[in-house]
């Protein structure tokens, strides 16, 4: 792959093209959502362990106090997005389809919303370096690209691991969400203080913000902003799916690959999205915690698009009310159409790792009949990983996962979901592969 | 809230998808190949356009039979079959017995792809299984060529053409020698080149003005379809590549070490079948290799093989029988090329 290198700088290999459909929200400002009646803020919006709830019912909140404290390392703190009385705290529909812990709190309609101000600022550039990886884990943040993976776990690199680089992700290469894009062009400062957090955080020399090339009025933004020593660069790289990846954005940035099944400090990177790094930059220093974040409204039967600061625990109802839906059958799905998750019920709220609500109807492509495989390689032609969709794709139908995971490496799939979109026998192989991967870890949990 | 209960639909992601259905690409192939059909009609007239559509017919025929004897739904209309009586049409020789090509149509689609599971599951190309079977069961007619350009070509048949079934085909020889414009021996360049030594000039064989099936002649056509497909994405062109990758340095070895005797890579790779069947057969998708290392050692097995059957074997027409073989070992080529995934950990790093 080194000759491809040689002449495609900034990219990686594979991938594909869709359609951008950015252009309806990307030149909108970030408006604020109107606060929803009811607020649902689930417990566990981050990968790892759920929250601790420590208010009870009938408590009165204030916006931006803590309602649930971390439970251990793998867990983040969640503040009150409202202020209002806490309704109950009762199990609730989760967008991922199951029953999850949930306080919900009744808005009150008399208050101003002012976010409280118990904690006080810090002075964070004195901090050392575990105090300031507890004051990011204080924050409550995660991996706002959709991961919501907890970002002060990611910081605490181990102790033999030396991080040369930190790579900020700006690609934001699924189709039609726009959130990244104005996070950078209207939080640039926020977002430099967040990288220099972050390079304290992880000790790190340098760092590259990779911004596809169709995003270009962000790194004009950008650049001025940048410091003399070239400590921080922002780099443009090509345009195309899935960029964003953390191992497409290394290989694409510094032709680095992550080792299969490791971690990116494992080859000395750390990686960050945009809108995480921006958040720390404002919350830290005055010490509040995430309650709101920007998500992009966009997709088709809507009257009105664009990209909202909402806060967290809004329900998707109060978004659609409030968005104005004139279609009656469509689908609803929480991120982007290549990877986001579908909503299952109207009561399910936003949470710290949805970039963005999507409705289709037109525009979504309805499953048409599956054929047999022709063997046409374009899946293995869009497999950012080099993987053999198209064997795995035939394994499945034969339920041979064990195979699968063995021989193929199934496990090294992030289901990018590019094989489907070019499968012209309409085989779902993206999602035979989740249906494996998630019958493989059950096998593996009965083999103990 | 809009005024009916709003209606959910749940799958998961992606919900966009952009790709060229099956029939979609097939039909492509058939616009590819309809200049090629075209020019055969010009040099060969009448006898290659009802041979054509002979082979047509008898495979979208037997695609239709057994899909209804297999009460399956139809598969008629992704146009696969139509590839398949075409691509076989294109490799008879033009006064080819209509009878004899209806029987290579059913022996295609029956032997070759119904039997395995219909398309996307046939191990062999399923033109060439047809033709196989008929090299076999007529090896006097397949390889009875007729000049092209003959002089009444679009308005009577060659006489073999209309052989009643099981009958044997009039001898063409007489009839060759008084239609051809120019001294006519029957002979393809390949069948020259072997019998009589004499070497036909690379650049006749270019433009196709010579002797041989119908579809084959000229390879500057068939580069030009072929590079449409491609073009389109329809056709991968590393296949075709790889297969004259293969056969250019067979041959070229061979040349290199007598001049004399062995025929320059230059005349190898336009004379007979072979373009053809580089990019037109040997392409086959659902019989050629997935991993981009096994499409290279494909492409150059088929190369090398039809090269060796040429200069050693006792046909004169090789690259059918390469293509074949290179079929069967499509699996096998394919277990050894997995390609290398990104990030892919050494075997010694996977144990620690």
């Amino acid at each position: 792959m080194n000759l491809f290198r040689l002449f495609n700088k900034k990219t990686f290999p594979h991938g594909i093209h869709p359609e951008e459909y950015k252009a309806e929200t990307n030149k909108k400002p970030t408006r604020r959502l109107p606060f929803a009646p009811e607020i649902i803020v689930l417990l566990a919006q981050n990968i790892g362990k759920p929250a601790k709830a420590i208010v009870f019912k009938g408590q009165k909140v204030t916006r931006g106090e803590i309602i649930a404290e971390a439970d251990g390392f793998m867990s983040v703190p969640i503040h009150a997005p409202v202020t209002g009385t806490v309704k109950a705290i009762d199990i609730v529909n989760s967008a991922r389809g199951g029953k999850e812990n949930a306080i919900i709190i009744s808005t009150s309609p008399s208050s101003g919303q002012v976010i409280s101000d118990a904690n006080s600022p810090q002075n964070y550039l004195k901090l050392p370096r575990e105090e300031l990886i507890q004051a990011v884990k204080n924050t409550g943040i995660v991996g706002l690209g959709g991961a919501a993976f907890p970002t002060h776990v990611k910081m605490s690199i181990p102790k033999d691991r030396k991080i040369h680089t930190i790579l900020v992700n700006g690609c934001e290469c699924e189709p039609f969400l726009t959130t990244d894009h104005r996070v950078m062009l209207e939080k640039v400062e926020q977002l430099m203080l967040g990288i220099r957090i972050a390079m304290k955080c992880v000790d790190a020399p340098k760092t590259i913000i990779g911004i596809e090339n169709n995003k270009l009025d962000v790194l004009e933004a950008i650049t001025p902003h940048l410091p003399k020593d070239g400590s921080i660069t922002a780099v443009a790289i090509k345009t195309k799916y899935p960029q964003g990846a953390e191992k497409m954005l290394a290989y694409s940035l510094l032709g680095i690959e992550i080792p299969s099944g490791g971690l990116p400090s494992e080859a000395g990177l750390a990686i960050f999205n945009v809108a995480t790094l921006a958040e720390i930059g404002a919350l830290l220093p005055k010490g509040q915690g995430l309650i709101e974040r920007i998500i992009t409204i966009t997709g088709d039967d809507l009257k009105k698009t664009g990209n909202y600061l909402a806060p967290l625990g809004t329900p998707i109802r109060a978004i659609l009310d409030y968005a104005g839906i004139t279609g009656d059958e469509v689908e609803l799905i929480l991120g982007g159409p290549m990877m986001g998750t579908p909503v299952r019920s109207l009561d399910v709220p936003i949470t710290k790792g949805t970039g963005g609500l999507l409705v289709l109807d037109k525009r979504a492509t309805k499953q048409a009949d599956i054929l047999p495989c022709i063997k046409c390689t374009q899946c293995l032609q869009a497999c950012p990983i080099r993987l053999n969709p198209s064997e795995l794709g035939q394994l499945a139908a034969k339920r041979r996962y064990d195979v699968m995971e063995e021989d193929y490496h199934l496990n090294d799939c992030f289901e990018c979901g590019a094989c489907s979109y070019v499968c012209p026998s309409n085989i779902p192989l993206v999602q035979y592969f989740r249906i494996a991967k998630t019958l493989n870890r059950e096998r593996h949990l009965q083999d103990g | 809230m809009a005024k009916s209960p709003l209606k959910i639909d749940l799958r998961t992601s992606p919900y966009i998808r952009k790709a060229p259905s099956v029939p979609q690409i097939m039909r492509n192939v058939v616009y590819a190949l309809l200049p090629l059909a075209a020019y055969a009609v010009y040099q060969f007239g009448l006898s290659a356009l009802v041979l054509m559509s002979t082979t047509i017919l008898a495979c979208v025929g037997t695609e239709a039979l057994f899909n209804k004897l297999s009460d399956k739904k139809s598969t008629v209309t992704d146009f696969s079959a139509i590839v398949t009586g075409l691509l076989l049409g294109m490799t008879l020789p033009a006064g080819f017995p209509l009878w004899m090509g209806a029987v290579a149509g059913f022996t295609a689609i029956a032997m070759g792809k119904t039997l395995f599971g219909g398309l996307g599951f046939n191990v062999f190309n399923p033109a060439l299984v047809g033709r196989a079977f008929i090299q076999a069961a007529f090896p006097v007619s397949i390889t009875t060529w007729t000049p092209a350009l003959a002089t009444d070509r679009f308005i009577e048949f060659i006489p073999s053409t209309l052989a009643l079934p099981f009958m044997k085909p009039l001898p063409t020889a007489e009839w060759s020698t008084q239609v051809a414009i120019d001294g006519f021996t029957g002979a393809t360049p390949l069948a020259l080149m072997k019998f009589q030594g004499i070497f036909t000039d690379s650049y006749d064989l270019f433009l196709g003005t010579v002797a041989g099936s119908t579809g084959e002649t000229s390879s500057l056509l068939i580069l030009i379809c072929g590079a449409y497909l491609a073009a389109r994405k329809m056709l991968d062109w590393r296949i075709p590549a790889a297969v004259l990758f293969g056969a250019a340095v067979t041959s070229e070895l061979f040349y290199f070490m007598d001049p004399s005797h062995y025929p320059s890579p230059s005349f190898m790779l336009f004379s007979g079948g072979l373009m053809f069947a580089a990019v037109f057969m040997a392409s086959d998708m659902v019989a050629s290799p997935v991993t981009p290392l096994g499409i290279f050692v494909f492409g150059c097995l088929v190369g090398f093989l039809t090269i060796i059957i040429r200069l050693f074997g006792g046909l004169t027409e090789a690259v059918m029988y390469a293509i074949l073989f290179a079929n069967a070992a499509t699996p096998l080529i394919e277990s050894y090329t997995q390609p290398r995934i990104y990030g892919e950990r050494s075997k010694t790093e996977k144990k620690s």
